[in-house]
């Protein structure tokens, strides 16, 4: 990456923790108190996740372990709680905390493994588009304005439920996470696609492709080793963006109920599975794992905010 | 037969606004190990005729016509898998900015092995290990930790270095250099001029240097072209055209260079400029410039305005202009009156 700013005076050979520790990415970051925080929290919450099965007080998947009189106690700082169960239960005695934890790992899964369908599918066709130009470039860019004309939500909803009329239910349910992250993952590849496109375009009128391209390099080494490092930037940018995007659009899938099963919630079918008792007073149910939701999200979009300004090329050039 | 042979090679460029051709009728060779010149004012079609070479002039532009042979094998028409077996490993190039031509991501090491790689099926270690010689080569200090630096953490001339490592990575033929020293500052021309000269003998490798610089023309290559408005004007041995130059334009150059004007005085210009490709004059391209286009006893020549002139021999030299064929003709005339 273009942010390393040792000088010619320097020790000629710098090992990559050298660089790094003398890259302009670590700089800022050691002088951004919210990036700090963010990646912290993000950190945190991602050990918490995958660590789950270790860390929970309790399996919410193992019906074994659900006592359904322990349904819908509060958590321990109101009154009627019981020790065990820190965050309370829901309404079928599982632990809050226990479910919120796989609930973050599930969604934490579909968010990342979308996002990187989606950055596979747009970079290879944002790469393509850009480089070979022509009709190429003209059918890749239709392809992509036609998705992007169909919100997320709407393909979900066609797809699930065309799956789920020809498995059945107990299909869909078993595929659910692989299901949600081809249908988020395809939605979205355009933003790739586009991002890439346009840095490419900025990208193969350099001299440095010339001269890849008289050295007798091929269309492919010249897409992806030459040229595909130069975008990289925009690239990671809109990772965080999309990774955000697409946690949010599965817990929006799973509230609709065309998501992940209750059996095997994540948070948005938490929040979903809650909804219900929020008017019997049983707030929690819905309210921590949708305050988990916003907090997570909320941190990759700041950790996004700080890595575009550190990356934007206008800002800093190294 | 030579290396490389070019015969009327015409290049064109699909504009919009109809077609415009870039070269015309270009005839050139090149032998083992020879350097050729190429000069010109800018926009008279060095830098296309050195691209479509290697058939890599990007659309819309694209090679209409003649023929390059290399080492007997036709180059125009070749497939483009084919082509990549010939750039960068029998023929390669070298740019003018040494700031633009390195990819700015990627460590020299990285850019080396990787042009290794794409001819050669090479481990990476013995790839590194030829890459160091190269760099050696180039008289680069610490060789070994320019390998793992990053093209921003060199100097301009260290980046022509390497440049010129490259291109002599995978022992060439032909190094194709596009005034390879323009955007350095004046004493590392000279060093980097003199290091591609070396080079080049050492290893017999022929250079095809593009410049506008007549100086470096005249110490560095054996034989030269003189380009206008995409045709070659004059062609022979360098040290002859650069003592008796014989196309008005090429006069025109010579007495342009600023050791040729009188001290105190306005250099020496020729009036006018080049025209655009797009609408050139008639006849031949430079008449609309040239003070030659009468008779001696001062009337007009009309073949200047109005038909395209053929080579003529002049010595070792060839010159496309009616004046000169004239006073060859002239000469010849008497002669052979003489003889009978």
């Amino acid at each position: 990456m273009n942010t390393t700013t040792s000088s010619i005076e320097g020790p000629p050979t710098a090992s990559r923790w050298e660089r790094f520790r003398d890259s302009y990415l670590l700089y800022s970051f050691k002088r951004d108190l919210i990036a700090q925080i963010s990646l912290l929290v993000f950190v945190l919450m991602v050990v918490a996740a995958v660590l789950a099965p270790w860390l929970a007080p309790m399996n919410p998947y193992d019906l074994a372990q659900i006592d359904i009189l322990a349904s819908e106690l509060p958590p321990f700082w109101i009154s009627g709680s019981e020790d065990a169960y820190v965050l309370g239960t829901d309404a079928q005695g599982r632990d809050m905390l226990s479910t919120i934890l796989y609930g973050a790992r599930v969604s934490l899964i579909i968010g990342f493994g979308a996002v990187a369908l989606q950055a596979i599918l747009g970079v290879s066709f944002g790469l393509l588009a850009g480089y070979l130009g022509g009709r190429i470039d003209a059918f890749l860019m239709r392809l992509a304005d036609i998705q992007l004309s169909f919100s997320t939500l709407m393909v979900a909803i066609v797809v699930g439920a065309l799956v789920k009329a020809i498995f059945g239910g107990a299909t869909f349910s078993a595929y659910a996470v692989p299901l949600l992250v081809l249908i988020i993952g395809l939605a979205e590849w355009p933003q790739y696609a586009r991002t890439v496109r346009a840095s490419v375009l900025a990208e193969k009128n350099k001299e440095y492709v010339d001269a890849a391209r008289t050295m007798g390099l091929s269309s492919r080494r010249i897409m992806f080793r030459h040229i595909l490092p130069n975008t990289l930037s925009p690239i990671f940018v809109i990772s965080t963006v999309q990774v955000a995007n697409a946690i949010i659009s599965e817990a929006a899938l799973s509230f609709l109920g065309l998501g992940m099963p209750e059996t095997h919630p994540s948070l948005g079918s938490l929040i979903k599975s809650g909804f219900d008792y929020l008017q019997s007073g049983s707030w929690w149910i819905t309210l921590m794992p949708g305050a988990v939701l916003v907090l997570l999200v909320l941190v990759i979009n700041l950790l996004g905010d700080w890595l575009r300004d550190v990356l934007n090329p206008r800002l800093y050039k190294g | 037969m030579s290396l490389l042979e070019v015969n009327y090679l015409d290049v064109r460029f699909a504009l919009r606004r109809g077609e415009v051709q870039a070269l015309r009728d270009v005839c050139f060779s090149l032998d083992r190990g020879e350097r050729l010149g190429i000069v010109g004012e800018s926009g008279a079609g060095k830098s296309v005729a050195a691209f479509s070479l290697l058939n890599l002039i990007s659309k819309p532009g694209y090679i209409a016509g003649g023929s390059i042979r290399f080492d007997g094998q036709e180059l125009t028409g070749l497939s483009d898998r084919a082509l990549r077996r010939i750039r960068g490993h029998r023929i390669s190039m070298i740019f003018q900015d040494p700031m633009m031509t390195l990819n700015p991501v990627l460590t020299i090491g990285e850019q080396m092995i990787e042009c290794l790689k794409a001819h050669r099926r090479i481990a990476r270690r013995e790839a590194r290990a030829i890459a160091l010689r190269k760099l050696e080569q180039v008289q680069i200090p610490s060789p070994e930790a320019r390998l793992d630096q990053y093209p921003h953490e060199l100097s301009g001339g260290m980046r022509q270095r390497v440049i010129i490592a490259i291109a002599l990575l995978l022992d060439p033929d032909i190094i194709v250099a596009d005034e390879p020293t323009t955007a350095l500052d004046v004493t590392i021309q000279a060093e980097i001029m003199a290091l591609l000269l070396e080079l080049c003998e050492k290893h017999n490798v022929g250079l095809i240097l593009i410049t506008h610089d007549l100086g470096v023309v005249s110490q560095v290559t054996q034989r030269m072209l003189v380009m206008y408005a995409g045709r070659v004007i004059e062609q022979g041995p360098t040290r002859e055209i650069i003592n008796d130059p014989q196309h008005p334009y090429t006069q025109g150059l010579m007495n342009a260079l600023p050791q040729m004007a009188t001290p105190g005085e306005r250099l020496n210009q020729i009036p006018g400029s080049m025209p655009s490709l797009d609408n050139l004059p008639s006849g031949c391209a430079f008449h609309p410039r040239c003070a030659f286009t009468r008779h001696p006893d001062g009337s007009e020549r009309p073949s200047c305005r109005c038909q395209v002139p053929e080579f003529v021999a002049s010595g070792n030299c060839q010159v496309a202009c009616h004046m000169v064929a004239e006073m060859i003709e002239r000469e010849r005339i008497p002669a052979e009156e003489t003889t009978r």
